[in-house]
């Protein structure tokens, strides 16, 4: 019974760590200024690491390659930003120029969000029942289709009364709209994004590590022989396309409080691939890879890498540096990480105290390599 | 209840111009041990495939314990397709076309002649996730671990099989990591797991040494008794089908030549031409 | 009369775009069949091609930049395959499909970077953008000249592969890539070659494109690649005879769509018929069925 002591102990001090991380996170937001850059990034990342997992329990877990991810924030946002939006906006002239709003129901933050999250599952499970019967490429296009498809329709003219056609959705409850229960005080922004994808993602994790994330490892591995063993693929496939359209959505309308505006022309091809990257990049099929990759991604593209865009940063006369540099070498990289390191940052790996452990006392093998291999035993074991 | 598990009725499955099994009827009784022996490419693996849904045969049906799991008559395209025997008389049948979980879900499992372990998984793993099955859990339970006693059951019913199988050291190493022989015995705990009555096997001792086939044989024996099995094995190696079957069908060109017990179809002239050709040809 | 001189422009405008689509069609039908990949740069190539076009013609006479450009394309497409596809060659599919993602994000990111952003002006070809009257409707030459040299082009490719030792060998790649390679077929070079070709034709294709359509972004490649896609799914992938009919197909009925004000859906009905053919004829119009063997 040693190994249940060690996972008690592994479970408290996950316990501490969050703990530990949400007080210095509260600790910073109610002393820093809430300008600096370093809580866009924090919020972002957390949006964003939310919308990787949820990718990664579809393409990584399920196997299921799919590209309908910013479809599902697109449902995700707008049906937030136009459930949370005050009756009284509504009815005026500041948003709904063109259109009259036919929806006059005005939802809390939390139902709202909830509600953002159901829509998008529901979209999912009506199209997932065709399109799931498609394998591998002709699953991605068709659910980017469907993605495409849906922005369209959200653009529509004829939505218009709904979704304020092509233009701007604005004056909803962002996150500074955020208030303590019963009281008039704002709740730290970025605090309320970790404690809403975090919470999210934690269910996911325990999804994964569940008897139903085990039969979507079984589906990936080998459809066949999962059949065989009586898992029923569409059924499960589907379980895996809805729950993770349903976390899709709500990361989309995380978002749109972030953005305080939001648009279906944001909602590209080019959104999805760029959560697929960072899904790449943190490791298919590992959740803590999603997250690192997540936060990574987002310092890179809005903090670490500004510098290359900026003219005044140029030397010896060269004029190389100037906007859209960053862009450039950002994507240099992320070719570097699919060809030459295509396991990602973590594999299939998930962080684990154990590994934590061995990490530390022997940090990238230097000690012995096949120490090495042990330590990525355990953590792979450990799940 | 009759004491047949498994009738096949007829079965024909036609791939474009081949006619891989034809007009094939045979039947698996009770706490037997049959074979199905054929030379290369004589229609075995797609008799299995039929069986467990992953193939929806031409034509034919197939009973499980007395009750129709497969029925198929040709439709549609499959109209100008060979139809085999006595097939105006399937027309009147509702055609049932089921997926392979399903039939699983009825008791019968299978393994796979070139093996389908899944390979992220651990040995343990592996079977753990063939239980998920029969788990009294819906996904919601099962993720905010409301299910805990039955998981805890699952647990413990694997590391079990795995104990009796001799697999227990091997279960945290990944299942693809263990030399071929134990791969095929964790193939056959695996189907266990899935609480069957009637076990396929298909080519359980390819790649095996004469001693490893016969404690193959004497293994599948034991679990036969031990779970109350019937087994149905397709199979090669002649020794261990000789030595541990009951009866044994012998099928060519997908058509069923010979049956009987091992001494009567080792004598059987048709069988012999069958494996060695006609004296003419040399 | 009316309704014809009122729709006429409309199918004209069609056909034109549907020749521009098969020519990029082409790349993508001939590339997912012999690497079971959908070369999501292609669409990327097409468009950096129109953009060799903006930068050359600004310091070259037109004689001398359309060859440079339809060059420079070839070589694009010909770095693509082996820098970001050919390492992966025994890598799952999932791993080169996603390499061919980065791909397009690093080709747009850097167009972006030469043109700071902006829409750039794509040069007047004298000849192809005259306007000409035909059945009273007035257009460009070069809508003319699309389905012309489309169907010169695919005739010829179509010629190629069936006689030549590099288009046969390139049928016996798509049919069995394994076999092939054991057969003392030079894999790597047919592929190349495949790349090479897919890539020409998409520079012809832009050639005609952007001359109709006079700017071009770093973003106009992606939509007409993801057509340009769907038109060879429609088709059937892997059928150059099915990425034509299926790119004329869309072509023309996204202008009609556009005809009857529905501009916005355009696009959209694009991805309809994709899934439409998808669960009806997975295998598209002219495509062939493969089993999975148990």
């Amino acid at each position: 019974m040693k190994l249940k002591n060690e996972k008690k102990k592994d479970a408290l001090c996950t316990l501490i760590a969050i703990a530990v991380m949400l007080v210095v996170l509260l600790v910073m937001e109610l002393t820093m200024k809430s300008t600096s850059i370093l809580f866009t990034i924090l919020k972002k990342g957390m949006i964003y690491a939310l919308v990787a997992v949820s990718m990664n329990l579809l393409n990584g877990f399920t196997g299921l390659f799919s590209l309908g991810q910013a479809g599902f924030m697109l449902i995700g946002a707008y049906t937030y930003a136009i459930f949370s939006m005050p009756t009284t906006v509504k009815l005026g002239d500041t948003v709904y120029k063109y259109y009259d709003c036919v929806i006059s129901l005005e939802l809390g933050i939390l139902p709202a969000l909830l509600l953002a999250g159901i829509f998008a599952a529901v979209f999912a499970a009506l199209i997932g029942l065709p399109v799931l019967r498609l394998k591998s490429d002709y699953l991605a296009i068709a659910t980017l289709g469907f993605a495409e498809i849906l922005r369209a329709f959200f653009q529509w003219d004829a939505m218009g009364p709904v979704t304020n056609g092509a233009n701007v959705l604005r004056q909803y409850k962002d996150l500074t709209k955020v208030k303590i229960p019963f009281t008039d005080i704002t709740f730290p922004p970025t605090l309320f994004c970790f404690l809403i994808a975090g919470f999210c993602i934690a269910i996911i994790v325990l999804l994964i590590n569940s008897s139903y994330g085990r039969a979507f490892k079984a589906i990936r591995d080998d459809e066949i022989a999962a059949e065989a063993m009586g898992i029923n693929l569409f059924k499960h496939k589907e379980m895996s396309f809805v729950i993770s359209s349903f976390f899709a959505g709500i990361s989309g309308a995380l978002l749109a409080m972030f953005q305080y505006t939001v648009q279906a022309a944001q909602f590209k091809t080019a959104m999805t691939y760029e959560i697929l990257l960072i899904v790449v990049i943190g490791g298919i099929g590992s959740i803590t890879g999603s997250c690192i990759a997540s936060f990574l991604f987002i310092a890179c593209n809005e903090w670490w890498l500004r510098f290359l865009d900026e003219s005044s940063n140029n030397i010896l006369g060269l004029n190389i540096l100037r906007s859209g540099f960053r862009k450039v070498v950002f994507s240099i990289i992320i070719m570097i990480i699919v060809l030459f390191f295509s396991k990602g940052i973590m594999g299939e790996r998930e962080f684990s105290w154990a590994g934590a452990r061995a990490f530390f006392r022997d940090p990238f093998g230097l000690v012995s390599k096949r120490k090495k291999t042990t330590v990525s035993e355990e953590v792979s074991g450990d799940v | 209840m009759s004491d047949q598990v498994l009738r096949m009725e007829d079965v024909t499955m036609q791939f474009g111009g081949v006619v891989a099994v034809n007009n094939l009827s045979l039947e698996v009784n009770r706490g037997e041990i049959v074979a199905l022996i054929g030379p290369n490419g004589a229609g075995k693996t797609t008799a299995f495939n039929c069986i467990t849904g992953v193939y929806e045969p031409t034509n034919g049906l197939v009973y499980y314990e007395g009750n129709l799991i497969v029925a198929n008559h040709p439709s549609g395209k499959m109209k100008n397709a060979y139809q085999g025997m006595n097939s105006e008389k399937y027309l009147s049948i509702k055609p049932i076309d089921p997926t392979p979980d399903h039939i699983t879900k009825l008791g019968i499992a299978r393994t796979f002649q070139n093996i389908r372990l899944w390979k992220s998984m651990t040995v343990f793993e592996n079977v753990l996730t063939a239980k998920h099955m029969r788990a009294k859990q819906n996904v919601f339970t099962a993720t905010f671990r409301l299910n805990a006693a039955e998981e805890r059951r699952m647990r413990e019913e694997t590391l079990a099989l795995l104990e009796e199988q001799n697999l227990l050291q091997f279960k945290d190493d990944l299942a693809t990591s263990l030399p071929y022989g134990l791969q095929r015995r964790l193939e056959i705990a695996r189907a266990l797991a899935t609480e069957p009555k009637l076990l396929l096997l298909d080519e359980p001792a390819a790649g095996m040494n004469p001693q490893e086939t016969e404690e193959l044989g004497q293994f599948i024996v034991q679990i036969k008794n031990k779970y109350d099995l019937t087994i149905f094995m397709i199979e090669h190696h002649m020794d261990l089908v000789m030595r541990f079957s009951d009866r044994i069908y012998v099928i060519d060109f997908g058509r069923l030549i010979a049956t009987g017990t091992p001494s009567e179809v080792q004598a059987n002239p048709k069988v012999i031409e069958a494996y060695l050709g006609v004296a003419e040809d040399e | 009369m009316s309704f014809l001189q009122n729709s006429l422009p409309y199918i004209l405008a069609g056909i034109s775009v549907g020749g521009q689509y098969a020519l990029i069609a082409i790349g993508y039908t001939m590339v997912y069949g012999i690497l079971r990949l959908i070369n999501f740069a292609h669409g990327d190539v097409f468009m950096a091609a129109g953009m060799f076009m903006v930068f050359l013609s600004a310091s070259m006479p037109l004689g001398a930049a359309i060859p440079l450009v339809l060059l420079l394309t070839v070589l694009l497409g010909f770095l693509i395959e082996r820098a970001a596809y050919k390492p992966l060659r025994s890598a799952p599919r999932m791993s080169v499909m996603i390499s061919a993602i980065g791909v397009s994000y690093l080709i747009q990111n850097c167009a972006l970077y030469f043109t700071g952003g902006l829409a750039k002006v794509y040069p007047q070809l004298p000849w192809l953008s005259d306007t000409v009257t035909i059945f009273g409707a007035v257009t460009k030459r070069v809508t003319l000249i699309t389905p012309i040299l489309t169907i010169i082009l695919v005739v010829g490719l179509s010629l190629f592969i069936r006689y030549t030792k590099v288009g046969i060998a390139m049928r016996a790649v798509s049919k069995d890539f394994e076999t092939a390679r054991l057969m003392g077929i030079k894999v790597n070079s047919v592929i190349s070659a495949t790349f090479i070709i897919g890539s020409l034709l998409a520079a012809v294709g832009s050639l005609l494109y952007f001359t109709n359509y006079a700017s071009v972004t770093p973003t106009s490649g992606g939509m007409p690649g993801l057509k340009c896609f769907v038109a060879a799914v429609f088709g059937g992938i892997g059928s150059i005879p099915g990425a034509v009919i299926g790119a004329f197909i869309i072509g023309i009925a996204e202008n009609i769509i556009k005809g009857l004000g529905w501009t916005t859906f355009s696009d959209a009905f694009t991805f309809a018929l994709l899934i439409v053919i998808l669960l009806v004829k997975p295998t598209g119009l002219f495509g062939e069925k493969a089993t999975d063997k148990v």
